[in-house]
């Protein structure tokens, strides 16, 4: 995950930039929302994936199960 | 607002939203009947409508795996329109359980649960619900056992959640309907699963 702190109508949240994951599976195609959010088309539009992220890996302090996890949608100009 | 009682002014939004909708009136762009018939549909919307899923996922492998592998295209063969809602159903096994939430708004199945509740859009519940899930879930009465993996999902974009609990032993031989009616809003959140009462 690129991990930037761009102004804006961001999709993408904090605590999961500059992390690794593995990606769940494809959503399709969507308008890009930070573009969408300044009245403009959306286009290009952009690849949706859902990121699978390891709970241990993000919070360094998290209790539980080292398999729980954290799924979340990311836009593909998020990922690098 | 209460139906009767003394006089109270509106308040800011109130009085934002009625000047608007008299406007878009006034000018012909929507209707009175319009207006109406879509806050008439809005709260038709409830949790009823994902009972009803479950139930049918619980009676019927066939819908079920359909629904896993098309959650929109399933509950629309079943006569649930869903403009807009682009469905992706996650099932809860002995080994996994599932929780939704939306960390930056309060995304939210609408069509299928109706109105979110107010937990579901405070900030305690969309920051603690990603970092601690099983706090979280013990506050709501629920404790998940250790071995059993929690998969917390993030409503970020444009899909929403729909969780598939398990169905409870005890419930052979029921009828859709009476199935349905254990299925509660927060098993299909994920912070709670089905009781025989």
């Amino acid at each position: 995950m690129r991990k930037a702190y761009p102004l804006g109508h961001i999709r993408t949240p904090f605590y999961i930039r500059g992390h690794s994951g593995v990606v769940e599976r494809i959503c399709g195609t969507f308008g890009n929302p930070e573009e969408l959010a300044q009245m403009r088309s959306g286009e290009p539009r952009q690849p949706l994936y859902r990121v699978r992220f390891l709970q241990h890996e993000v919070w360094p302090a998290y209790q539980g199960n080292p398999g729980d996890v954290l799924e979340v949608e990311i836009f593909q100009h998020w990922l690098e | 607002m209460k139906d009767s009682g003394e006089y109270q002014p509106y308040s800011y939004f109130q009085l934002m939203e009625v000047s608007l909708r008299e406007l878009l009136v006034e000018k012909g762009i929507v209707t009175e009947a319009q207006v109406a018939a879509t806050v008439a549909d809005m709260r038709a919307r409830t949790p009823e409508r994902g009972a009803k899923v479950v139930a049918r996922a619980w009676s019927d492998d066939s819908f079920r795996n359909k629904l896993l592998a098309n959650g929109s295209q399933a509950i629309e063969e079943i006569g649930i329109d869903v403009p807009a809602l682009r469905l992706i159903v996650v099932e809860n096994t002995p080994q996994t359980h599932n929780m939704v939430v939306c960390t930056l708004c309060s995304c939210y199945p609408r069509m299928l649960l109706g109105i979110p509740p107010d937990w579901y859009k405070s900030r305690s519940y969309r920051s603690r619900a990603v970092s601690e899930p099983r706090s979280v879930l013990s506050e709501f009465g629920l404790f998940i056992d250790k071995n059993i993996k929690i998969r917390v999902h993030d409503s970020t974009a444009d899909m929403r959640y729909l969780v598939l609990p398990m169905r409870p032993t005890g419930t052979e031989g029921w009828s859709e309907e009476r199935l349905a009616s254990i299925v509660t809003r927060d098993c299909m959140i994920g912070v709670a699963v089905p009781k025989l009462i």
